[in-house]
């Protein structure tokens, strides 16, 4: 016991001792600690991020030539099927589990998770998961596209689909226990002290995903598994000839779906809203506008679904309904976009990656943004509807915000979960790649859909060349910029300075532990001495000297 | 021989810290309830899918059952198998007024009772399965009637086997009291609600 206590007692100087840090077999373990589980979550989710990527440079290098010349059409439509799946289910969904299985207990001083081996069990549904999806490829591959609607889904490839909906099914679930999970905790295991306005922004917005989570995806499941009677008992649920609608699945399918672009994304307002104040020294612009807007956020977000279905034969007076509600759904967004960018007027802002990656968030979101109050207009929507415009839009988002959103956060939490600072000068570089890449795959297909070319098709008409070349091109340069990431976050991981308790001199609880934390996240319940956000106000982290912050800033190469 | 010390300070290190996690457990008030709660909020979401479903298919139909539907549904036996599920939801109260008491014996006759009318529930409805002239692919009538009540039907089973859980543990003295009784305590709420949707069922599949 004495022995224990030698070890768990942190040094009084930084760099301070790794209470918590893991052999690299932990992290194959059913472990129920939330910080295993968090970086099993994101590790698992970015090994997805990488096989999407992959399928989604096979998916540009076809279209490089108007001519199926690489792939043949079906296997394009059965890569881009596992293209959008993989990335949205097992990249998106599990990396946005993983940070708030990682933050949430940390910002609100709990131990763990309210229910750490369900936390455990609905970690270890997404490896699963994975492994039937891309395993769907092999058997009559799935491809009607991740919208799988039918009739196009019952038609082709049986087997492949039917994995396909039991991978979303396992998938699903996992999501609906880990927001069961996340909400709890937040809710009931807050420090003393900590009232729900002075939780970090993060789990704010967590607990509106949460909520969007519990809400929508059991619809989904209902959705599939009435599919899945169709595709395999002859039942006519979607099926016209049997009595059957095929635009009520659409309806139930983005029911879910489109609150599901906010499971996507809020997570990462929530901590884009937890970076821009460090790195800009002051105090968050309008902290219950960002919280409230989350829920805003989310409440609107079950009431748009149908802008996706414009032309399914929607009645006028519902399309009307939809329009309205899609355009409002911008109005907390805006606050948001305006409290991020009131935050960093006239900040010291310190243009670190996580930075970086910040800015590029905001102002690529916001461009998807834009684009997307484009789409709710109905005669707009009418225009474009299934052409490259929209493909254009949701990567703005879905890129440009939540991808953008995942590597700000691990170059600003990266010190706290592995005890080791990144390379700076390769994050600006990953920066740099990532950002001009991005908007050079994707500006160009703004243009490509206003001109008609049809998404979700392997061959296109030769007028289209130059900017498919051009996006090409973007894409090639994105899949390259991968590399530095990678390379730094490995060698960072092993070889990297030892990281302090509190390198950016950030006022959040999971900075006042150890780099990364111990076993149980606190030797002792932390007080709560400040808000979230009071920077600037005269209040200054005891535990790290001040110059500790100027140096990681100043000199990123140093090791 | 030096690596073979530090792992076992290491495994030392380990059991410690993972008792303390057990240990600290008990730091929180229990949050087992409030979980089950937002579970069955979202179970509640799978069902109000379906019944929107449902709802949709009643709605654009001209005639309902659709013209051509062999037979039709009965009301008797459906409706005493309603009233012995409702039943059973005071029954299983008593069984949780049983153990705030200590009274495990109660608890245990309590939920045997429980059981076999659920269990008498599932029976009626195989029972009236059979004697349908409609199967699952005959309409979209059918199909829904089927798919509704089939799954309404496994929570049914699943309910069955909690209680069966229950009752297994509660052989064990003191496993179940007066001070500690969440499996008790979630399997009514579970089967409340089985019984709240089986409500909902009814009137749209029967009444409507």
């Amino acid at each position: 016991m004495a022995q224990v206590e030698i070890l768990e007692s942190p040094a009084s100087s930084p760099p301070q001792a790794h209470g918590g840090e893991r052999k690299w077999t932990d992290y194959f373990t059913f472990s129920t600690d939330h910080k295993v589980i968090g970086i099993q979550y994101m590790v698992t989710g970015f090994i997805f991020y990488l096989i999407g990527g992959v399928l989604a440079t096979m998916i540009r290098t076809e279209l490089a030539t108007p001519q199926p010349d690489f792939v043949t059409p079906e296997a394009y439509n059965g890569i881009m099927t596992l293209h959008g799946t993989v990335m949205l289910f097992l990249w998106i969904v599990p990396v946005g589990a993983g940070l708030a299985n990682y933050l949430i207990p940390l910002m609100i001083g709990a131990r763990d998770m309210a229910f750490p081996r369900l936390n455990a069990i609905a970690f270890w549904m997404i490896p699963p998961s994975g492994i039937l999806l891309v395993s769907s490829y092999f058997f009559e591959a799935p491809s009607a596209g991740w919208t799988s609607y039918p009739p196009l889904s019952v038609n082709t490839g049986l087997v492949g689909q039917g994995i396909w909906i039991l991978a979303i099914l396992v998938g699903g679930t996992s999501s609906i226990l880990g927001g069961l999970n996340f909400a709890v905790t937040m809710l009931k295991m807050r420090v003393p002290g900590m009232t729900l306005f002075k939780m970090p922004l993060f789990c704010w917005s967590m607990l509106a995903t949460s909520m969007l989570i519990l809400i929508g995806t059991p619809v989904l499941a209902g959705a599939l598994i009435l599919l899945a009677f169709d595709l395999f008992a002859g039942t006519s649920f979607f099926n016209p000839a049997g009595g059957g609608n095929p635009v009520l699945f659409q309806h139930l399918f983005w029911f879910y779906s489109h609150p599901a672009v906010y499971i996507f994304v809020l997570p990462l307002f929530g901590a884009i809203s937890d970076v821009i104040p460090v790195h800009a020294r002051k105090p968050i612009f309008g902290y219950q506008a960002i919280a409230f807007s989350s829920f805003a956020i989310s409440f609107l977000g079950l009431i748009v679904w149908a802008h996706h279905m414009f032309t399914s034969g929607t009645p006028p007076w519902l399309r009307m309904f939809f329009m309205i509600t899609t355009m409002i759904i911008a109005v907390p967004t805006g606050i948001k976009i305006f409290g991020w960018l009131a935050t960093l007027w006239r900040g010291k802002i310190a243009y670190t990656s996580a930075m970086l990656f910040s800015m590029g968030f905001i102002a690529t979101f916001t461009i998807g943004g834009v684009t997307g109050v484009m789409l709710a207009a109905v005669p707009f929507d009418i225009h474009v509807h299934d052409t490259y415009f929209v493909v254009a839009h949701f990567h703005y988002i879905l890129f440009g915000g939540a991808v953008f959103g995942v590597y700000m956060s691990v170059y600003h939490w990266f010190p706290k979960m592995t005890g080791h600072m990144m390379n700076e000068f390769w994050g600006r570089v990953h920066f740099v790649l990532t950002f001009i890449g991005m908007n050079l795959t994707f500006m160009p297909m703004h243009e490509l859909g206003l001109m008609g070319m049809n998404r979700r098709v392997a061959l296109y008409d030769p007028q289209f060349t130059d900017l498919n070349v051009m996006a090409t091109i973007g894409a090639y340069i994105m899949a390259v910029s991968t590399i530095p990431f990678i390379i730094n976050a490995v060698w960072s991981w092993r070889y990297g300075p030892k990281a302090p308790a509190n390198p950016w001199r950030a006022l959040t609880l999971e900075w006042q532990t150890t780099s990364p934390p111990a076993i149980e996240n606190f030797d002792e319940l932390p007080v709560l001495k400040t808000g979230p956000y009071d920077y600037g106000l005269g209040y200054i982290p005891e535990i790290d000297p001040p110059e500790l912050y100027g140096k990681q800033v100043s000199e990123p190469t140093a090791s | 021989m030096q690596g073979s010390i530090s792992d076992t300070a290491e495994s030392t290190l380990n059991i410690a810290q993972e008792t303390g996690a057990v240990d600290h457990h008990a730091d929180h008030p229990d949050h087992r309830m409030f979980g089950v709660a937002v579970f069955l909020g979202a179970e509640t979401m799978i069902f109000l899918g379906l019944f929107s479903a449902f709802l949709t298919y009643r709605l654009m139909a001209p005639v309902w059952p659709p013209e051509g539907t062999p037979g039709g549904l009965e009301l008797l036996l459906p409706g005493i198998n309603t009233l012995i599920l409702i039943s059973s939801s005071f029954v299983i109260h008593q069984a949780d007024t049983a153990i705030k008491k200590n009274d495990v014996g109660g608890l245990q006759k309590w939920f045997a009772i429980t059981a076999a009318m659920g269990a008498i529930f599932l029976a009626g409805q195989l029972y009236e399965y059979s004697h349908l002239e409609f199967g699952l692919t005959t309409n979209v009538f059918a199909s829904s009637f089927y798919a509704l009540t089939g799954f309404h039907g496994l929570h049914v089973f699943v309910g069955l086997l909690l209680m069966l859980a229950v009752l297994w543990r509660s052989r064990k003295p003191g496993h179940y009291s007066n001070e500690s009784h969440f499996g008790v305590e979630a399997v009514e709420l579970y089967w409340h609600f089985v019984d709240v949707v089986w409500i909902v069922l009814f009137f749209l599949l029967y009444i409507l």
